[in-house]
């Protein structure tokens, strides 16, 4: 990424960009120095959530409760990652009141990749861009009036080539 | 060893040139073939993956093209006698002999070459001009630029001479890309008609450092569509290009450019082209491969026709696709420059009323060429004629390459990478571009090229576990085979020498592929490391070009016999995917 902006990088552009650097590798969690912080009630980074190896524990580690699917949530992956190294993913939400988004790789070696505390009045919208070895089911959870409900879209990661 | 053509026997000397001549010709069939009866007031023609494909060549049609789950036994996965039936084609047909590989080696020597572009502008510019003025559009869905020695060196440049003077309207791409951005742009700024593609982006780096965009609000790279007024009506023609070319192809072609499906963009843009833009139809110019079209039809709406490409699949009747507004009818429209469609459409105040679809196969023995096309091609052709047409060998069998799992021609491509590389098992990608030789024909190395010719052709050795080894045939089988369309790429089963395996499509990835057998009758073992040759790497590598290893091998030792390597499937008896004289 260079620092240099031409005309038409807007400030939206750079603090996008800015984010997207600090978060690529979470997906391995490689964390000596959280950009985020925790999601759950309290503030304290969940470095517990962030070592389980399964989805089921680290959601269990994060929240301690169950979700389940909302198609109020809207999660933007690509069907087969053209880069497993760096899948782009985004995800909205119409839900009211959020106050946290996560995002599990499934198949990961850990499987939290990231966690972000929504603040009061904050649009909920997340874009980040997640480590993935193989394919995988990838999971957002959205925290909402005390709730937790989720979006799963599975993203295929291929060697490639052999195209017709 | 040309024999005279049957049909040309039975209908005299027909030539377009002279349609009173067709229309008193006895062969009924064949002749009255192109005087395509009138209807509505919107004729689209379109070709696809004609794989640079200058002159007239022999293609066979699969012999195995398997339908798993939902698609067994279902258009495009029929071959042979099945396909034969589901379309009520006469086996002994020249359409028989177009549209399958049924006795293929019988009627080539019948029926002759398919295609060519001089042949093509003939047969164009009579549906053209029968059409009327304004009330055509042609179209070509990618896979133009590359598939010889000439496009290759020449990077495409000789097939925008040739998309120009056969007046290509608009055109979407996959190949396209792979001679990377330069030689792209510098193609489409000669290309006279419109280059679309509404699912290319700009990757979100390459937006954030200026990369060239069409503009920086959309971050799409090309025009996504176009409007036309054809016949007093409104038609947006939307292009779709290959959703995988970073995955199929390696990433350095095209660092800045972000591809997929975008279905949802495609939805955007459908809703815009109806709503603001009041076109009366909405026409997708696709190079997704026709079993993600046929998912794609069935989610986005508002599509009228799918112009379908990609999977080299000739299929003679749209598939029409029901969805939450409406119906798609999805075509595709095969490769090589074997077939023309024609949609004539009957377009009324923002509805397509009726439709008529035919998919000619473009015989070249009844097409007069067209003499500036001819005479473009000599030219172009002129300067590699001499190094072209050396004369490596004599083929002793029919040579084709299109299947599921393998093809003589990859055995000879195989073959020649185990003796030249010293390797133990060959690998080489599962293309369904390249034309057929018949036995006994003379094997130039124009003919090499027309199966090899990449921008990335570079040979590799190198060691594999045995492990590695099968989740790379699990991992191309996935995409060959993976229940969900959209994770289907579209090419076929990489081809193997020095190993034998089995595969059971309907399994899961992981679990399709097992008994690995090397030639010496031991299991290929998960930890022990083998010799491995191959080229298409994903990966840059510094071996030489493919077609230089196969020509060598050729030259000394010729045609060697078959291959001794097979693969067994399960779970796919009576598929009528499957012929079994493959």
């Amino acid at each position: 990424m260079t620092a240099s902006f031409g005309p038409l990088a807007s400030r939206r552009l750079f603090i996008k960009g800015a984010g997207l650097v600090a978060l690529i590798g979470l997906g391995n969690a490689v964390l000596h120095a959280p950009p985020v912080l925790a999601a759950s009630n309290d503030n304290k980074y969940p470095d517990d959530a962030f070592r389980q190896k399964n989805a089921t524990d680290a959601v269990k580690a994060l929240y301690g409760r169950d979700h389940e699917a909302s198609d109020k949530i809207k999660l933007d992956a690509p069907e087969i990652a053209e880069n497993g190294g760096v899948v782009p993913i985004a995800v909205t939400t119409t839900l009211p009141n959020v106050t946290s988004i996560a995002f599990i790789v499934a198949e990961n070696p850990n499987a939290l990749a990231a966690s972000y505390k929504i603040p009061e009045g904050t649009v909920p919208a997340v874009a980040n861009r997640l480590k993935m070895a193989k394919t995988s089911n990838v999971i957002a959870l959205v925290e909402s009036g005390g709730k937790l409900y989720s979006a799963t879209k599975e993203v295929k990661v291929t060697v490639g080539g052999c195209g017709g | 060893m040309i024999r005279r053509r049957d049909f040309l026997k039975a209908s005299g000397a027909a030539v377009l040139a002279a349609p009173a001549l067709l229309r008193s010709a006895r062969a009924v069939d064949t002749v009255s073939l192109y005087d395509v009866e009138k209807f509505g007031n919107a004729r689209i023609l379109h070709i696809t993956d004609t794989h640079a494909q200058l002159r007239p060549v022999f293609f066979r049609e699969p012999s195995v093209n398997l339908g798993i789950g939902e698609m067994w036994g279902r258009p495009p996965h029929l071959v042979e006698r099945a396909f034969l039936d589901r379309y009520g084609i006469r086996p002994d047909s020249a359409e028989a002999y177009a549209f399958t590989c049924f006795e293929f080696e019988k009627y080539a020597g019948r029926f002759g070459r398919m295609g060519g572009f001089a042949h093509l502008k003939t047969l164009i510019d009579k549906l053209r001009t029968d059409a009327g003025d304004h009330r055509s559009l042609l179209l070509d869905g990618g896979d133009l630029w590359q598939g010889t020695g000439l496009a290759n060196a020449m990077r495409g440049a000789d097939m925008v001479s040739a998309a120009n003077l056969l007046g290509i309207d608009a055109m979407t791409g996959h190949w396209e890309f792979t001679y990377g951005e330069e030689a792209l742009r510098a193609n489409l700024a000669r290309f006279k008609g419109e280059f679309l593609a509404q699912n290319v982006f700009l990757t979100e780096e390459a937006a954030f450092n200026d990369a060239k965009a069409l503009d920086p609000g959309s971050g799409r790279v090309f025009k996504p569509a176009m409007i036309r007024e054809i016949g007093g009506a409104r038609i947006a023609v939307i292009g779709q290009a290959f959703p995988y070319v970073p995955i199929a192809h390696p990433r350095r072609f095209t660092p800045d450019w972000t591809f997929g499906i975008r279905e949802e963009e495609l939805q955007k843009l459908v809703d815009a082209l109806r709503g603001a833009d009041k076109v009366d139809a909405v026409i997708l110019l696709s190079h997704n491969g026709m079993d993600v079209d046929l998912k794609l039809a069935s989610r986005v709406t508002g599509i009228d026709v799918i112009l379908g490409g990609h999977t080299h699949d000739a299929i003679p009747q749209p598939v029409a696709v029901t969805n939450a507004k409406g119906a798609t009818l999805v075509t595709n429209a095969g490769s090589n420059g074997k077939f023309l469609a024609v949609l004539d459409l009957d377009v009324g105040k923002g509805r397509v009323a009726d439709a008529r679809y035919r998919l000619l196969p473009v015989y070249s023995e009844l097409l007069k060429p067209d003499a500036a096309m001819q005479a473009l091609i000599d030219q172009t052709q002129q300067p590699q004629v001499a190094a072209w047409s050396e004369k490596l060998a004599t083929s002793d069998r029919l040579l084709y390459r299109r299947g599921n799992f393998e093809g003589p021609t990859d055995d000879v491509i195989c073959a020649a990478l185990l003796s030249q590389l010293d390797a133990q098992i060959a690998l080489s990608p599962g293309f369904r571009w390249g034309p057929t030789l018949l036995a006994g024909q003379s094997i130039m190395l124009e003919d090499v090229l027309a199966q090899t010719a990449i921008s990335y052709p570079e040979t590799y050795v190198q060691r594999m576990t045995g492990a590695d080894i099968k989740a790379v045939l699990e991992d191309v089988c996935d995409n060959l085979f993976n229940a969900d369309p959209y994770l289907q790429q579209g090419g076929d089963m990489v081809r193997l020498e020095g190993l034998s395996y089995r595969c059971a499509p309907s399994e899961p990835i992981g679990r399709r592929i097992s008994d690995l057998t090397l030639d010496n009758g031991r299991s290929l073992e998960a930890g022990k490391t083998y010799k491995v040759a191959g080229w298409a790497s994903m990966n840059a590598q510094d071996g030489k070009p493919v077609w230089d290893i196969v020509a060598a091998h050729l030259r000394s030792v010729g045609l060697t016999s078959a291959g001794t390597s097979t693969v067994t499937l399960s779970g796919v008896d009576g598929n009528p995917g499957f012929a079994s004289q493959s």
